[in-house]
């Protein structure tokens, strides 16, 4: 079985003083490993809100979302943890680096909750770390580098736990277009190696990077480039 | 796992050096207090405990004279109402197992060219038995001694230093005490000071007899200044007073109702009092230190939270990539372990150091005992782990899309 991520009738209601307030309704959608999808949509059609649950972050209200054979809305929040250490790896678009820590630490740490000694971390760590292209900077603080090198670091981390899958929050919103490029050529490069990415973004030359784009609006996917005649089914 | 977050929560520590210091100051104050308190109170205690044994146990001091006679007051041990016979007739009781009649007086002592102002007591050999006495070197004078009034000393430790220095033995030297010579036959073992500071070693005991006829004479025949009285047990003690009491009042036409010529003392019971004394006055020290110890954990709870504010995304980041909710538990809880452990062993050498200062300024013993230090020990690491474990909570039960979104 291929598929990595299989959505099935998800609803999300946020509670509000008013009442219940649906972020997603009825949201369906699989993703088969090696898959490269980009998610867009404006501001407020749950596109984040979708992320998170994608992300084993939050959980669904209504409905069903495997992930890899889990059944994420079933699971107590250590076995999400455990998951999201094991299959997931998140790169956001402000970096998230922990400003203390130097670059190899940084990239070790999803290591720390693995379990694996220090040795087992730094060479897992130094290796992912050549591999964006920054062996030269391990003990450099975040604050020392670029913004471009700094995502690149975010990038070592969601891949230092051999992860089935990358969730990709804005990852250029903070670089200006060059960078962008090459953070794109970064992720390109992980996708042709058979990784599944799925990013989010607002901008369309970013979009075009992936194989497949999904739009959201009002909490319903109203575009799916590789499913046009299913969504539309659905729709009417 | 558990050695990367202690190394993560020295990190922490060091990212904030004046913050983290300051946080400790409180625990090293707190701590450095309760030990030094503790060290003062137990030395306290200490030379009280040394006082009491070497008093000699279950005694009674009997004076002569009353509180007051026929509305003018005197001081007891004055006048002279007690004799030899009340002596004896005490000694009969069945709750008392010894007895020893005092006279005592203040005379010079001179030997060679050195000469010492010093107490003379005059008293039977049962007194050393009633307060647990014995010599150091020599002998004891007998009750033979006594019957003939020999001019016999012991001598205790403070008179053999002033009076000899350390070169010569005293044994069998003679000194002279009013005019009269003396053969030391003995040198008393140190009994040190008593309950309201005297030194119990400054002092030449002679046989009763010799001290009535030779030093303090003139006085009312076979009279004496106070009866000392051993009873046979602690639990005889009240009875034994009582015993005392009427054998007196009926031996000295004392009828009922009127005031006695004696009076009684139970100096076991004094002694008790001033060490139940102290031991309130050390718990009340440590009670006033632990508040200070409470006061640093607080410290702790406080920077704790403002350190779990600061670090909200942090925490997100750490969820987000797989952290459980016991382990970002585990990281704030160790980090506050940590920082009340460092500050409890700069308390504890604070403390230590600090009893070692007063000892040395003021001369009050102090005594440091492994116990007090446990006790800080075990207390800081509690304060840190309850005061800690709030924050802790807080951290782990952030919600990691909200903690990441935290700016």
């Amino acid at each position: 079985m291929d598929k990595v991520i299989e959505v099935r009738h998800l609803y999300k209601d946020y509670e509000t003083a008013a009442g219940p307030f649906p972020v997603l309704k009825d949201v369906n959608l699989v993703i088969k490993k090696g898959d490269y999808v980009a998610i867009m949509g404006p501001s407020g059609s749950g596109k984040s809100t979708f992320m998170n649950i994608l992300g084993c972050l939050d959980r669904p209200t209504i409905g069903e979302y495997m992930l890899i054979g889990h059944d994420v809305g079933k699971l107590n929040s250590n076995a999400l943890a455990l998951l999201r250490n094991q299959t997931i790896g998140f790169v956001f678009q402000g970096f998230n680096l922990l400003a203390r820590s130097s670059l190899l630490d940084n990239v070790s740490l999803p290591l720390v909750y693995a379990g694996l000694n220090k040795n087992m971390r730094h060479e897992k760590a130094k290796q992912v770390l050549a591999k964006v292209g920054l062996s030269q900077y391990f003990q450099s603080r975040p604050s020392q580098i670029s913004g471009g090198q700094q995502q690149r670091v975010a990038i070592a981390r969601a891949l230092v736990n051999n992860p089935s899958l990358i969730l990709a929050d804005e990852p250029t919103g903070n670089l200006d277009s060059k960078t962008s490029e090459e953070i794109m050529a970064l992720f390109d490069n992980l996708n042709n190696e058979g990784i599944t990415i799925i990013l989010v973004t607002h901008e369309n030359d970013i979009a075009a990077h992936a194989r497949r784009q999904v739009r959201f609006l009002d909490g319903k996917i109203t575009q799916d480039s590789s499913q046009q005649q299913t969504v539309s089914l659905e729709t009417n | 796992m558990f050695a990367a977050m202690l190394g993560e929560a020295w990190h922490a520590m060091g990212a904030n050096r004046l913050r983290t210091f300051l946080t400790m100051l409180g625990m090293m104050i707190g701590v450095g207090a309760v030990v030094l308190m503790m060290a003062v109170g137990e030395g306290a205690q200490q030379s009280i405990k040394k006082s009491i044994s070497s008093m000699g146990s279950n005694l009674f001091i009997i004076l002569s004279g009353a509180p007051s006679a026929g509305g003018a007051r005197s001081a007891t041990g004055n006048s002279s109402t007690l004799n030899v016979n009340d002596a004896n007739a005490i000694a009969e009781l069945d709750s008392i197992s010894g007895v020893a009649p005092v006279t005592m007086g203040g005379a010079q002592a001179i030997f060679a060219g050195n000469n010492w102002s010093t107490s003379i007591i005059g008293t039977i050999p049962s007194y050393f038995q009633v307060r647990d006495w014995s010599p150091a070197e020599g002998y004891l004078f007998t009750n033979s001694d006594i019957r003939s009034a020999t001019r016999v000393a012991l001598v205790g430790k403070t008179v053999v230093e002033n009076l000899f220095g350390d070169d010569i033995d005293p044994v069998g030297k003679t000194i002279r005490i009013k005019q009269s010579p003396f053969v030391i036959i003995g040198v008393l073992d140190g009994k040190g000071q008593t309950l309201d500071g005297r030194d119990q070693d400054d002092t030449i005991i002679v046989p009763l007899t010799t001290a009535q006829r030779k030093l303090f004479g003139n006085q009312v025949p076979g009279s004496v200044r106070q009866i000392m009285a051993q009873a046979v047990s602690d639990k005889a003690m009240p009875q034994a007073e009582e015993d005392i009491n009427n054998l007196l009042k009926q031996r000295h036409n004392i009828r009922e109702g009127s005031e006695s010529d004696f009076s009684v003392r139970n100096l076991t019971a004094i002694a008790n009092t001033a060490a139940e004394t102290t031991k309130t006055m050390s718990l009340l020290l440590g009670a006033i230190a632990s508040i200070s110890l409470l006061v640093g954990g607080i410290g702790i709870m406080n920077i704790m939270l403002v350190s779990v504010t600061e670090r909200t995304r942090e925490i997100g980041i750490r969820m987000a990539i797989g952290a459980r909710e016991r382990d970002v538990l585990l990281q704030f809880l160790l980090e506050a372990f940590v920082i009340s452990i460092v500050g409890c062993i700069v308390g504890i050498l604070i403390g230590v150091g600090g009893a070692a200062l007063v000892q040395h300024f003021t001369g009050t013993d102090t005594i440091v005992t492994t116990q007090s230090i446990s006790l800080a020990f075990v207390v800081a690491a509690s304060v840190g782990i309850f005061f800690g474990f709030y924050p802790a909570r807080k951290a782990a039960r952030l919600n990691p899309i909200e903690a990441l979104r935290f700016q």
